[in-house]
């Protein structure tokens, strides 16, 4: 489903990260490991295709992404992937259920209010369709991020990090959360860490 | 959920400044709806009432005030003319029609004006109710009048001395209502019109009551009147007649047309003040939505690149902040024109001469220019704030820990 051959990237510094061949199948489950610094969130964006890499090919689905035009480029990132950020990265002004909808709306699909309360309900946080972001906490808040990411049903669903700054606990069920929404979805997962919690639910892993 | 909601949100986020920016607008708004409304009205009275007299003759004194007293009824009197001379004039070739004028008294701040026949002629007045008045103390009223004092057909009243006030009343004749016109939309709905005779028998010490017996135009020929409103022959007279008057007789001629154009040229420097001062609100309306978009722009940078994240393209989100400076201007736009209008009509309310009194009913062509200006405003000001869109880089904002 995925392939990404001969990449490399240079930074502004000059620095050259050359990234080694991979190709992910559909519904696979992959960890992508590194020590911080090694080029984790660079690889996630530019799969994300939210960073033009210097070199090199990413296809999705036979899709050749840095060859798209800027517009298809974000409508094909809005319908096809899903990202969850370190951060839950919600709008402050939108209540949850709100902004689940700006996935759809942004993306240009049409809403789909069930499926989107029954997101919510298999993330245990129902009840918190019409809260804005400051009256959650950060687990439910993580739990909000993935949702959003899962409402356009992706084919692929990257997470950057997710575990960072959660608890044992809500770092275990928020991974534990992404495997089973992922498997549901029949979505790809990809999931940037360098958190030992992680590792022990997905066998499949890329070293950087 | 629709990029309008997006919007409005974020402004309701930020509400002390939204608020700012919609007052700003709204205030600069309501200045020039005041402006455009109160000129059109205006000039609309001043052209309508004068617009078949060519020339005014009366007592000497200021010409503007001579045209303000005969024909908007709003200024006092510049005296009196004897009638025998203002009635040599009426007859002269040049002039087509002239109606005399006795003005004097008034009731309940309506003017009385005794006039003739000629009077109903020139301003093409026809009856709603009743007949037109015949006999002395005979009165017919405008609708306006009919309407505020409650005056109907066969009611009877006292007229009071002087131009307004009600303190000094001529209790010994009574007006009698005959007739009721019909809704004129100009000065004429405002006034109370007898024949002169009328005018003369209230004036006249109560003694005198009994002797008084002769025919119209005798009486004419010994009294005085107020000022007689002229209509030309011919366009030629313009040159010759005013000249004629003024050098040689005792009276003065005003021309309408000249004197309400300098009238709007006295009172043309204050409007233009407040006509750029209403500007420079609005300049500042744009410039307040242009720095707290601007501002807003270092924080909402994380929503915006969110968005891009889920698949906005740059376009749409351009769009969307533009709709921000847009919905402000929008929403202060409305709010202004509203403002503006109350505001004419509550100083309506509180004007004192009902012959210029201004409404907030009224809808002029002008104020689609206010929305159009509104509308660019919006955009304008937030046009550099939204191309900062373009700027933002997805990747990296999002990945930094905010």
């Amino acid at each position: 489903m995925i392939n990404i051959t001969s990449l490399a990237h240079n930074y502004e510094q000059g620095r050259r990260i050359v990234f080694p061949d991979w190709e992910i199948a559909d519904m696979e489950h992959w960890l992508l490991l590194g020590a911080s610094g090694s080029g984790k969130s660079t690889l996630l964006n530019i799969i994300a295709g939210l960073l033009k890499p210097s070199q090199g090919e990413v296809f999705i689905h036979d899709t050749n992404l840095y060859t798209l035009p800027a517009r298809r480029m974000d409508q094909f990132r809005g319908k096809n992937i899903g990202i969850v950020f370190q951060r839950p990265h919600l709008i402050q002004s939108l209540n949850v259920l709100d902004n689940l909808e700006l996935a759809a709306l942004m993306a240009g699909v049409p809403i789909d209010s069930e499926h989107n309360l029954a997101l919510l309900s298999e993330l245990g946080i129902a009840d918190k369709a019409q809260n804005y972001p400051a009256q959650l906490s950060q687990g439910q808040l993580q739990r909000v991020s993935v949702a959003r990411a899962l409402v356009n049903k992706p084919d692929l669903l990257i997470a950057d990090e997710p575990t960072s700054s959660l608890d044992d606990v809500n770092a275990a069920q928020v991974t534990e959360m992404l495997t089973t929404q992922a498997r549901a979805n029949g979505a790809a997962l990809v999931i940037a860490t360098h958190d030992q919690r992680v590792c022990k639910y997905i066998t499949k892993t890329y070293l950087l | 959920m629709n990029i309008l909601k997006i919007s409005s949100q974020n402004l309701y986020r930020n509400k002390l400044a939204t608020l700012l920016n919609i007052i700003l607008v709204a205030f600069g708004v309501g200045i020039l709806t005041i402006l455009f409304l109160a000129a059109n009205q205006i000039g609309n009275k001043l052209e309508k009432n004068a617009k078949d007299i060519d020339l005014v003759v009366g007592a000497k004194g200021s010409p503007l005030q001579l045209i303000m007293s005969s024909i908007y009824h709003i200024d006092f009197p510049t005296g009196n003319i004897p009638a025998a001379d203002a009635y040599r004039l009426m007859k002269n070739p040049m002039v087509k029609r002239a109606v005399p004028l006795a003005l004097g008294d008034n009731y309940n701040g309506y003017r009385i004006v005794g006039t003739d026949t000629t009077f109903t002629g020139l301003y093409g007045l026809s009856l709603q109710g009743g007949n037109f008045w015949k006999k002395d103390l005979e009165v017919t009223i405008g609708n306006t009048v009919a309407l505020t004092a409650k005056l109907h057909i066969g009611d009877t009243f006292f007229g009071a001395h002087g131009l307004t006030g009600s303190s000094d009343i001529h209790k010994q004749h009574a007006y009698v209502v005959k007739g009721i016109l019909k809704p004129q939309g100009n000065i004429t709905d405002n006034l109370i019109l007898t024949n002169i005779g009328s005018v003369y028998k209230i004036h006249e010490a109560p003694e005198e009551e009994h002797e008084h017996s002769a025919t119209e135009s005798k009486e004419i020929n010994n009294k005085q009147i107020t000022s007689i409103l002229i209509q030309y022959r011919s366009p030629m007279s313009v040159i010759v007649f005013p000249r004629m008057v003024n050098q040689s007789t005792n009276m003065q001629a005003a021309s309408p047309a000249m004197e309400s154009a300098r009238l709007f040229s006295l009172i043309g420097v204050g409007v233009d003040t407040l006509k750029w001062f209403a500007v420079l609100i609005m300049g500042i309306a744009a410039l307040s939505i242009f720095i707290s978009l601007y501002n807003a722009m270092k924080e909402r940078k994380y929503d915006l690149a969110v968005m891009r994240c889920l698949g906005a393209s740059k376009f749409k989100l351009f769009w969307l902040v533009v709709l921000d400076g847009l919905l402000v201007t929008a929403i202060g736009t409305c709010l202004g024109l509203l403002i503006g209008h109350v505001a004419l009509e509550l100083i309506g309310s509180y004007q004192e001469s009902s012959q210029a009194r201004l409404s907030g009913m009224f809808i002029v062509p002008q104020e689609l220019y206010l929305i159009a200006t509104g509308f660019f405003t919006g955009v304008l000001a937030s046009l550099i704030p939204a191309l900062q869109i373009y700027k933002v880089d997805i990747a990296e904002t999002l990945t930094k820990a905010r």
